[in-house]
């Protein structure tokens, strides 16, 4: 599902992804879902007041299965939201961006302690955007970070929490994550 | 990527995808708009200029909404408090709000294509918001945004999408004098409804066989068969008086009272891109009855707009300046690159 995004981003710049390695298989990602969702139990001392945010599109699948791994060993409802955060960008003059899919954050989340999830970390941007946008949705408590994979090659100074796999790369090269696996690619031109 | 081009002239600019794509985007606004803060950074630093050549309350209050809503800076100029009341060309004018810092103008005025030629005149983005009886491209948009609200799964059974695919709209009053008649009758016909043109003879397009629809002349048979009843407002300032012997009797006639509301379907609803004059196209009750969508559509039209503007400013100029080198491949700006 996740590739074809890729793809669909590539297209009106002519570009294809073409998949090398294949770095995780599902039931990697599986685990690491499972062990980030730990990792916040451990970190937060329970789920107590935790809302998950997934970034639209590829932080909304991990989100849910994070969640659905803090309800199972917690025993309680833990919100799940998605945030869009095209609005937010720092890049429009560069290229227009177009909202993929809508903003459903279910609660105030004054006084929460907001996860935000994301397949990949990479120049950091999305995610100051992402903190942009949740301002407007209240004021967290705490704000924490969880992606699947870190690719490296930050430009501004973001860090996650909670990180699946660090995989260092090169600049070129487009990191493909889904449920389905990780896998590196190259967007060729076509 | 856009849905829209640089202006938004006339419906015929979209097409069918076209306005599909606009209202996907428009529900994202929508979802902005509910929020306790309904404002986003889009377009932080830019400048929207409306320069409304005619009276306006919906129109002009929702385009300069939307652009505070996106964060754009607003400058509104009207003609009788500007240098046109002393006599200066429009050409002038809006060459002197592109030199302010204009990067989107939203043009009304009493003659047709008029916002045609603004476009040539200037490197803004241009926005028809009613030329005359021409076209008012984001009443139309906006009025298929509320139906898509409405219906949702679809009021001819479409599903998804096509909620208006098989629907039966009549459009009933002064067709002749109306631009919102010639953008909806456009935009409803591309979306798969069918469309019906009832009024006075007079009233009615002279050209009427060209568009897209049936002709009525006679109003309760087609209330019958109708899924949405789109009621136009008397333009009394387009002279549109002589063309009927007396407002009454056009209400007698075309006029919605609370007998005609019982012979829509259960489902059907009522819309009007306002103002409304009470009594003549509809009766206060049947204004104020929860058949009317009329809110709706001032309501929507806040979302709709913010996604035309978005849409037109803010990729403005550099979309076609990258088009020809484009950013590296995996350097940032280039699409899915920098998360």
């Amino acid at each position: 599902m996740m590739a074809e995004r890729e793809r669909k981003l590539a297209g009106p710049r002519g570009g294809t992804f073409i998949p090398r390695t294949q770095v995780l298989s599902p039931e990697d990602v599986s685990r690491a879902l499972v062990r980030i969702a730990h990792e916040i139990i451990e970190r937060n001392r329970g789920a107590d007041d935790l809302v998950v945010v997934g970034l639209q599109t590829g932080g909304a699948e991990p989100a849910r299965r994070i969640a659905s791994v803090l309800e199972e060993s917690e025993g309680s409802s833990v919100p799940v939201g998605t945030l869009d955060v095209a609005f937010y960008r720092d890049d429009l003059s560069l290229r227009p961006v177009v909202p993929q899919a809508a903003t459903d954050i279910p609660c105030d989340l004054t006084g929460k302690v907001v996860i935000l999830v994301d397949d990949v970390i990479f120049t950091g941007r999305t995610v100051r955007a992402a903190m942009a946008a949740l301002a407007d949705h209240g004021r967290a408590r705490l704000v924490q970070l969880a992606v699947v994979v870190d690719r490296g090659h930050r430009e501004v100074p973001v860090r996650p929490d909670y990180v699946g796999k660090n995989l260092p790369t090169r600049l070129t090269e487009q990191v493909d994550v889904s449920l389905d696996g990780v896998v590196i690619g190259d967007v060729v031109r076509r | 990527m856009s849905a829209l081009g640089r202006h938004l002239l006339s419906i015929d600019d979209l097409g069918r995808s076209g306005i599909e794509g606009l209202l996907e985007i428009a529900a994202s606004f929508a979802e902005v708009v509910t929020r306790d803060i309904p404002k986003v950074p889009a377009l932080k630093g830019r400048m929207v200029a409306t320069l409304f050549a005619e009276s306006s309350t919906r129109t002009r209050s929702s385009f300069e909404t939307a652009a505070k809503r996106l964060s754009a800076d607003v400058l509104s100029l009207t003609t009788v408090a500007s240098s046109m009341a002393k006599g200066e060309s429009v050409k002038d004018t809006v060459r002197t709000l592109r030199a302010i810092g204009a990067d989107a103008l939203v043009v009304r005025h009493p003659a047709e294509g008029v916002p045609v030629q603004v476009a040539r005149w200037t490197e803004a983005s241009v926005v028809n918001a009613g030329d005359g009886c021409h076209e008012h491209p984001t009443q139309a948009l906006l009025d298929c945004f509320t139906l898509q609200r409405h219906f949702g799964g679809g009021a001819g059974g479409g599903g998804g999408q096509g909620f208006l695919e098989g629907a039966r709209v009549a459009i009933v009053g002064d067709i002749l004098h109306s631009r919102v008649a010639r953008s909806c009758t456009k935009a409803f016909v591309s979306l798969g409804a069918r469309v019906t043109l009832a009024g006075p003879k007079t009233l009615l397009p002279t050209f009427a066989g060209e568009w897209p629809a049936e002709l009525s002349c006679e109003l309760e048979p087609v209330l019958y068969e109708t899924d949405v009843l789109y009621l136009l407002r008397m333009q009394r300032e387009r002279g549109a008086g002589v063309f009927v012997p007396s407002e009454r009797e056009f209400a007698h006639l075309y006029g919605i009272d609370e007998r005609r509301l019982g012979m829509l379907a259960g489902k059907a609803v009522i819309m009007h891109p306002g103002p409304v004059n009470r009594g003549v196209e509809m009766t206060s009750a049947v204004a104020d009855s929860d058949r009317s969508l009329a809110l709706d559509q001032v309501h929507n039209g806040v979302a709709v707009r913010m996604a035309v503007l978005y849409l037109l400013v803010a990729g403005g100029g550099a979309v076609g300046k990258e088009a020809d080198g484009g950013p590296a491949i995996g350097a940032p700006g280039f699409p899915g690159a920098d998360r």
